[in-house]
């Protein structure tokens, strides 16, 4: 190798790391823009006090009861669903993989609303994560077994509207059959997806779970670049492609369902964080996932900031919002990869 | 006699309820280069998957004397280097990045931070391969010629004892085939056993130390080019006939006409 490709080389890599450190500071912006946001506006010295344990008890109060667990769990749940959108877009070598194309949240959400109707929640708390991770890998995990092996876009994205579809129904079904309004009420409120009034034990319920998939889809990511390849040529490389494809599956089931278990589903930031950082740090599987989780964190903590500060008569959830921006987005994708979509990949 | 590196005894395969490969035995030494001719959907493919220990099978295969079954898919990836039919590639990936996947067997699974000794495997691998100006292109941007000079310094790059390679001058302009076939004979001049899947039967005859001949799922022939691409082989198995020269002392074969 010449002197000035190694020279390139290390540019690239600098590159990649100027992206990491501009998306770490950002992330912080955010979340100390995140903790000071709200019908009472605090300073970033303020936030610093309260954390500290100093200023009035009701920046106290404020910060440490209202604001910090919101932005833990906006920070968390932004960054798994990163990490899960970059790990089956590199797992299906397929830009328009993500968890909530695929049906993973709606169907975790299916199961905490089971538990929710049936009342196992108040009862014993950790049966709403475990509910909704349960479900999210039995969605996940009947995706890839019906697309199969070599499965294109069409194919994966008819079998996830199918999942999606179906666990919508479930959960109407589950709504329909309960008896009690304001338990409905409280399901479709929950449905529309929000990081509001969330305490400490919404972060300590959710944050093993979405740490634990996390450091599951974090530990695989070598094998993507050489799923590059493809599974035969990934294979003769020594990557054991079915428990590489099983141990996606139990990340995204245990971070998305997680997540979702104390949020309600929240969309599309799986499928839009990879995109925005590919074209800042290029297209390697492996390379993309720390990138997209810190884009995933901010899309999140940027939307739950939004929600707080748009003017309007009811409170605008957060899992709207990003559908709302999240659903145009998926359409100009579609778009741009119009060709792979129409020729043949049935 | 050298001692054979790759051998496989009564190896048969079933797929979907057929039997792919019947009953194939072979014994190969390293150091020459091996053409694995036979028509379409006889098993060639089928053979090198099994060979490589990419799909089960029944009968033994040992490779340097032990058996395929008794190594891990690390140790198998680091013995076979398999060039698969299409050099897919999914994402606009650097050729560096991909050339560098060939040391991903020998534990440098991030092609930034390449040991020495791998750094050295990809810098040789793209010299032997052609592709050194091209290290930092997309893979994406190049054309169908220089792609298969990726893959197939991606494959030299392992530094494995045998190289699969299948069809690896599909859709080449002569000027590349013949390039291609010249750097797998250099690689098997390494003491390396190279086996190519090809349907040419001119570069078979032309480059092969020994020529395998498989007609639904056994292997009917082998030896040197002239002897295992016999006129009667070439009428039985191909149903054609050919035209046989010999030109500066390599075998010509020309497919024809029918038998």
């Amino acid at each position: 190798m010449t002197d000035s490709q190694a020279i390139a080389i290390d540019g690239a890599a600098q590159r990649r790391a100027g992206v990491l450190v501009m998306l770490t500071c950002l992330v912080i912006l955010l979340v100390l823009v995140s903790l000071g946001t709200g019908p009472v506006w605090l300073s970033p010295v303020e936030i610093a006090k309260a954390l500290l344990g100093a200023g009035t008890d009701v920046q106290q109060v404020i910060v440490w009861e209202i604001r910090l667990p919101r932005t833990i769990l906006g920070l968390a749940i932004g960054g798994i669903l990163g990490l899960s959108g970059a790990a089956l877009q590199g797992l299906l070598r397929n830009p328009l993989a993500s968890p909530s194309l695929f049906g993973a949240p709606q169907s975790a959400a299916f199961g905490a609303v089971l538990v929710i109707a049936l009342g196992l929640a108040d009862v014993r708390s950790y049966a709403l994560p475990v509910a909704a991770i349960a479900a999210a890998f039995a969605s996940v995990f009947v995706l890839l077994a019906v697309a199969g092996r070599n499965a294109g876009l069409l194919v994966l994205i008819l079998s996830g509207l199918a999942i999606s579809s179906l666990a919508g129904a479930a959960t109407a079904l589950v709504m329909n059959l309960s008896s009690n309004p304001f338990v409905v009420l409280e399901i479709a409120f929950w449905l529309l997806g929000s990081l509001e009034d969330r305490s400490f034990r919404h972060v300590m319920l959710a944050l093993p779970f979405i740490a634990a998939g996390a450091l599951v889809l974090w530990r695989q990511r070598d094998a993507f670049r050489a799923l590059s390849l493809g599974e035969e040529a990934a294979r003769s490389l020594g990557v054991d492609v079915g428990r590489l494809r099983l141990f996606i599956i139990i990340g995204v089931a245990l971070g998305v369902g997680g997540g979702v278990a104390v949020s309600g589903s929240i969309g599309f930031i799986g499928l839009v964080a990879p995109h925005l950082v590919r074209p800042l740090v290029g297209y390697d599987p492996a390379r993309l996932l720390a990138p997209s989780a810190l884009a995933g964190a901010a899309l999140l903590l940027a939307a739950d900031i939004a929600v707080r500060v748009i003017p309007s008569t009811s409170d605008i959830k957060v899992g709207v919002l990003t559908s709302i921006i999240g659903v145009p987005f998926f359409l100009y994708l579609i778009v741009r990869e119009r060709r792979s979509l129409g020729g043949g990949v049935l | 006699m050298i001692a054979p590196l790759l051998t496989a005894t009564g190896v048969r395969v079933r797929l979907g309820g057929r039997e792919v490969l019947r009953d194939i035995s072979l014994s190969l030494a390293p150091g020459q280069l091996v053409a694995l001719v036979g028509p379409n959907g006889t098993g060639k493919t089928t053979l090198f998957r099994a060979l490589a220990g990419l799909l089960p099978s029944q009968g033994n295969i040992d490779v340097g004397g032990q058996p395929l079954a008794s190594l891990s898919l690390a140790q198998r990836a680091r013995r076979f280097a398999y060039l698969p039919q299409g050099h897919v590639v999914h994402w606009p990936l650097p050729v560096q990045d991909i050339v560098a996947l060939g040391r991903y067997p020998h534990g440098a699974t991030d092609p930034s931070r390449l040991a020495a000794a791998d750094a050295e495997a990809v810098r040789r691998a793209m010299q032997l391969a052609d592709v050194a100006d091209l290290a930092r292109r997309p893979v994406t941007e190049l054309s169908g010629g220089e792609r298969s000079r990726v893959a197939l310094a991606r494959v030299l790059a392992v530094q494995a004892p045998v190289i699969l390679a299948d069809e690896p001058t599909a859709s080449l302009d002569p000027r590349h085939q013949i390039d291609v076939m010249q750097t797998l004979r250099a690689a098997s001049r390494n003491n390396v056993l190279v086996i190519v899947v090809t349907h040419d039967l001119g570069l078979a005859a032309r480059f092969a130390d020994t020529v395998l001949v498989m007609s639904d799922g056994r292997l009917v022939s082998q030896g040197k080019p002239d002897q295992a691409l016999s006129e009667q082989v070439i009428a039985e198995v191909f149903r054609i006939s050919a035209y046989r020269a010999e030109y500066r002392d390599e075998a010509v074969i020309v497919p024809w006409d029918g038998p």
